[in-house]
C-alpha cells in the first residue's frame, strides 16, 4: 500500500477505490481535501471580513494570513491538541488565524477580538486581531513582539522530552523575523547535545517584511539551511499547496515525535492583501492564491463540483453574517476592567492576595 | 547562621524538595561551580545553560507554560538589560491573554555594587524592574529575608524577580533559618562544595523548615519617633549602621524600614511611620533619575504633605554613565556611611 494512503490513517483499500488529489506521488483522500477546502474557505471568510471592519471603524487594525490557509490548516488538523505537556505546544504568530479554526475556533472567537468586545475569549478586547490565546489547546498568547515565540518554544519542548511521550512543540513566525537573535537562540538552544529538543520549527516565508523585500535582506538561500549547522534537518515545501504541505508537515511532526529532536520547516506561502490594514491591506495582485488553486485541482479530480463550492463559500458568509449580527450586541470593556488578570492569586502576597487593584494601599 | 547566599541555596533546595521547582539554571548554575557566587552548589535541579539572557528568560516562560516551576539567574542584572522586552512580556502575556496563563518563574540576579564591578557588576535594577507591570520585586538585605522571600517567591504563581544585593552575599545573618545548625562551620561542611575535585561531592542538606515572608511586607528593623528612613539592599545595613551610632552620640532614635519588597511595596507601613515621625528620607543606591525611591516619594507628598514636618527627601547613586573601576568612582557615586549619616542627621534635627 503507499506509504501516503496508510498515513492517511483509513482503510487503505476502500480509499484505493475513493478519488484522491495528487501532487507528484504523495495524495490526500477525497474527504480530507474537502475538509481542508471548507476550514481555508470559512477562514478566508473571516479575514476578509475583519479587514473590511478595520475600514468601516468596526476595529481598528487588522493583520492575519489571507494566502497563508492552505499550510496553517493543514498544520492545525494533524496538532495534538489538549492542555498541558501531554499534548502538543503552540507558540504562533499573528497570521496563523487558519490553524486556530483548523483546530476548531468558532469564527466569530477571531470576530469578536477584532470587534474588541468583553466577549473576546482570547484578550477581552485587549490585543489585535489574530492574537490568540487558548489554555485548552496549548496555545499560548500570540504576542506582535516578533520572534519571541521562538525563543520560549524550547522551554515547552523541555517539558515535554522530560515527561515522555510523543508530544511536540511547534512555533510558527515569517521570514523577515528570522534575522532576529532569538530565532538563533531557537537554534542553540533545541540543539544542544544530548539535550535535543522536540521542536518544530516552522517559518511561512512570504517574502516580505513589510514592505521590505526578503531577497534584498537574507544572504541565505533557505532559511532551513541555517539549520545544518547544528545537525538540524529540515524541508522546504510549497505552503500554497495543501497536499504537498500536510505530508510536509506529518513528516516533520512525525520526526519530532519520535526522535525528541528538532526540525525546520520552511513554508512558501503568500501573502494576499500586504502586511496589515496599516499598508492599505489591498488585495495585491500577482500572489497565488491557495484557495483559488485548490478549487481548480479539486474541481479537475472530480473531488468537487461548483454547485458545492458555492455553497461552501455561500455558507462561510452566512456564518460570518451572523457572526456579525451577535457581535453588535455583545458587551463592550467597561472602566472596571482595566486592571484584570494582570496577576494570579497568591497565598503569599500580603498586598494583592487576588488580582491587581491599583497601587500599594491606594485609596480608589 | 547562613551567609546570604547560604540561605539563598537551602531556600532552593526547600523549593526543589517540597515546592515543585523543576529547573534551576542559567549560565554557570549547574554542577560543577554552582554558581559564580556559589548560590547554586549541590541542588538537583540545577543545570548550566548557554551564555544567552533572552534565552535563559525564554526558557524559563516556556516550562512555566507547560506546568514547571523554573528559578532561573541571571549572572549578573547587569545582564538583564537587553531582556527588558522579554521581561516585558512575562509581566503582561497573563493579562493580554485574559488570564488563560499564569507564569509561576523566579528569576534571581545579584544586583547593586560593593564588590569592585565597574561598569559591568555594580548595576542596580529595581527602578528599571518597578516599571514591569505584572511582576513582582523582591530585594532581601539579610539571610533569613532571603530565604523567606525566596521560599514566597517560589510559591507565588506570578513572575517574581529576586534581587541579591551582592555585597552582602557573604554577610552572616544573625538569625537562623529555622531548622539549619546553629555552628555556621558544621553548615559549611554539610552544603558547601570543596574547593578543588568536587565531582563526587554530595552536599547534606539540614531540615530547613518552611518560613514564608509575605510579598510587599516590610520589616520595622529600630524603632524610633525621630524620623523614618525606608532603604533595602546595600545601603539598609548602613541606614540601621549609622541609626546606631547617632543614637549613641546624640540620643536620636529612627524608625529605619527595611522595604524587602519593591513591588508590591509595604505603602502601610511607610505610611504610618512618616505619619508618625513627620520626617522622612528614602536611601538606595539606584541612580536619581526616575529612581523608584522617587516614587515613593511622591506618594508621600500626595498622601502625607500636611502631616511633614520638614522636606521629605531622597538619597541615591548618581545619575553618571557608570561606576568607574577605581574605588575613588564607587565612593563618590553612590551613597556610603558618611553621606547616609548626614542626611539622616539632617532630616532628624532640621527646624520645623
Amino acid at each position: 500500500m503507499p506509504k501516503d494512503i496508510a498515513a492517511a490513517g483509513t482503510n487503505g483499500a476502500a480509499l484505493l477505490s475513493r478519488p484522491q488529489v495528487h501532487t507528484g506521488r504523495e495524495a490526500l483522500p477525497a474527504e480530507r481535501c474537502l475538509e481542508i477546502h471548507r476550514i481555508m474557505v470559512r477562514t478566508r471568510a473571516m479575514e476578509e471580513r475583519m479587514i473590511k471592519m478595520s475600514k468601516s471603524g468596526e476595529g481598528y487594525f487588522w493583520i492575519g494570513g489571507p494566502g497563508e490557509e492552505a499550510f496553517n490548516v493543514c498544520l492545525g488538523l494533524q496538532v495534538k491538541k489538549g492542555s498541558g505537556p501531554a499534548f502538543d505546544f503552540l507558540h504562533l504568530h499573528y497570521r496563523n488565524s487558519a490553524t486556530l479554526v483548523a483546530m476548531g475556533m468558532e469564527l466569530i472567537d477571531g470576530l469578536r477580538q477584532m470587534a474588541m468586545t468583553r466577549t473576546d475569549p482570547h484578550s477581552m478586547g485587549r490585543n489585535f486581531a489574530g492574537h490568540y490565546a487558548r489554555h485548552e489547546w496549548n496555545v499560548v498568547p500570540i504576542s506582535s513582539v516578533i520572534e519571541i515565540q521562538y525563543v520560549m518554544a524550547p522551554g515547552t519542548a523541555h517539558v515535554q522530552k522530560r515527561l515522555g511521550g510523543d508530544s511536540i512543540t511547534i512555533v510558527t513566525g515569517g521570514d523577515a523575523g528570522t534575522a532576529e537573535g532569538d530565532f538563533a537562540s531557537c537554534l542553540v538552544w533545541s540543539s544542544r547535545p544530548g539535550k535535543e529538543l522536540p521542536v518544530l520549527i516552522i517559518v511561512t516565508n512570504n517574502g516580505w517584511g513589510i514592505s521590505t523585500a526578503a531577497c534584498s535582506q537574507h544572504g541565505e538561500k533557505f532559511i532551513i539551511d541555517r539549520g545544518h549547522a547544528f545537525g538540524i534537518p529540515g524541508e522546504v515545501v510549497d505552503g500554497n499547496d495543501p497536499v504537498a504541505s500536510w505530508h510536509a508537515i506529518r513528516r516533520g511532526m512525525e520526526y519530532c515525535r519520535t526522535e525528541r529532536k528538532p526540525f525546520l520547516l520552511e513554508a512558501l506561502v503568500s501573502r494576499l492583501y500586504g502586511h496589515s490594514s496599516s499598508s492599505g491591506s489591498q488585495r495585491v495582485a500577482g500572489e497565488k492564491d491557495c484557495i483559488a488553486l485548490f478549487e481548480e485541482r479539486l474541481l479537475e479530480a472530480g473531488v468537487l463540483d461548483p454547485g458545492t463550492r458555492d455553497r461552501v463559500h455561500t455558507e462561510a458568509a452566512e456564518e460570518i453574517e451572523a457572526a456579525v449580527e451577535r457581535i453588535v450586541r455583545e458587551p463592550r470593556p467597561s472602566s472596571a476592567d482595566v486592571e484584570l488578570h494582570t496577576y494570579a492569586p497568591s497565598s503569599v502576597d500580603a498586598v494583592y492576595p487576588g488580582d491587581y487593584t491599583g497601587l500599594p494601599g491606594a485609596k480608589d | 547562621m547562613a551567609t546570604l547566599v547560604q540561605a539563598v541555596r537551602l531556600a532552593l533546595h526547600y523549593g526543589e524538595t517540597h515546592l515543585g521547582v523543576t529547573d534551576i539554571f542559567g549560565e554557570d548554575v549547574g554542577p560543577p561551580l554552582g554558581g559564580v557566587f556559589t548560590a547554586t552548589q549541590g541542588l538537583k535541579t540545577a543545570w548550566n545553560s548557554p551564555l544567552d539572557e533572552r534565552g535563559i528568560i525564554g526558557m524559563a516562560m516556556g516550562i512555566a507554560y507547560a506546568g514547571g516551576r523554573p528559578v532561573a539567574e541571571f549572572q549578573f542584572c547587569d545582564y538583564s538589560f537587553n531582556t527588558i522586552d522579554l521581561l516585558k512580556v512575562a509581566g503582561n502575556q497573563r493579562w493580554a491573554g485574559a488570564g488563560h496563563y499564569k507564569l509561576p518563574l523566579v528569576l534571581m540576579t545579584p544586583s547593586g555594587s560593593g564588590i569592585r564591578g565597574s561598569l559591568y557588576h555594580s548595576h542596580s535594577f529595581e527602578s528599571w524592574a518597578s516599571r514591569l507591570a505584572g511582576w513582582k520585586v523582591v530585594m532581601p538585605s539579610t539571610a533569613l529575608d532571603a530565604y523567606g522571600l525566596m521560599l514566597s517567591a517560589i510559591a507565588d504563581p506570578n513572575p517574581v524577580l529576586v534581587l541579591l544585593p551582592k555585597a552582602l552575599l557573604r554577610v552572616r545573618g544573625d538569625q537562623l533559618i529555622p531548622g539549619e545548625p546553629a555552628n555556621p562551620d558544621k553548615l559549611k561542611e554539610m552544603i558547601d562544595a570543596p574547593v578543588g575535585d568536587r565531582s563526587s561531592w554530595q552536599p547534606h542538606w539540614p531540615d530547613v523548615e518552611p518560613y514564608f515572608i509575605p510579598l510587599g511586607q516590610a520589616a520595622v528593623v529600630r524603632e524610633g519617633q525621630d524620623a523614618t528612613v525606608v532603604s533595602y539592599g546595600r545601603t539598609l545595613p548602613l541606614c540601621v549602621q549609622a541609626a546606631d551610632e547617632l543614637k549613641r552620640q546624640s540620643g536620636l532614635r529612627f524608625q529605619v524600614l527595611d522595604l524587602r519588597s519593591i513591588f508590591p511595596y509595604d505603602w502601610k507601613a511607610i505610611s504610618e511611620s512618616v505619619r508618625q515621625t513627620g520626617r522622612v528620607l528614602i536611601v538606595n543606591e539606584d541612580t536619581e533619575v526616575t529612581n523608584f525611591g522617587e516614587h515613593l516619594l511622591r506618594r508621600v507628598i500626595d498622601e502625607h504633605f500636611y502631616e511633614l514636618l520638614v522636606r521629605p527627601r531622597v538619597l541615591l547613586g548618581r545619575h553618571v554613565p557608570g561606576i568607574g573601576l577605581n574605588q575613588v568612582y564607587e565612593q563618590n557615586t553612590v551613597p556610603q556611611l558618611p553621606s547616609i549619616r548626614s542626611a539622616m542627621e539632617a532630616v532628624a534635627t532640621e527646624a520645623a
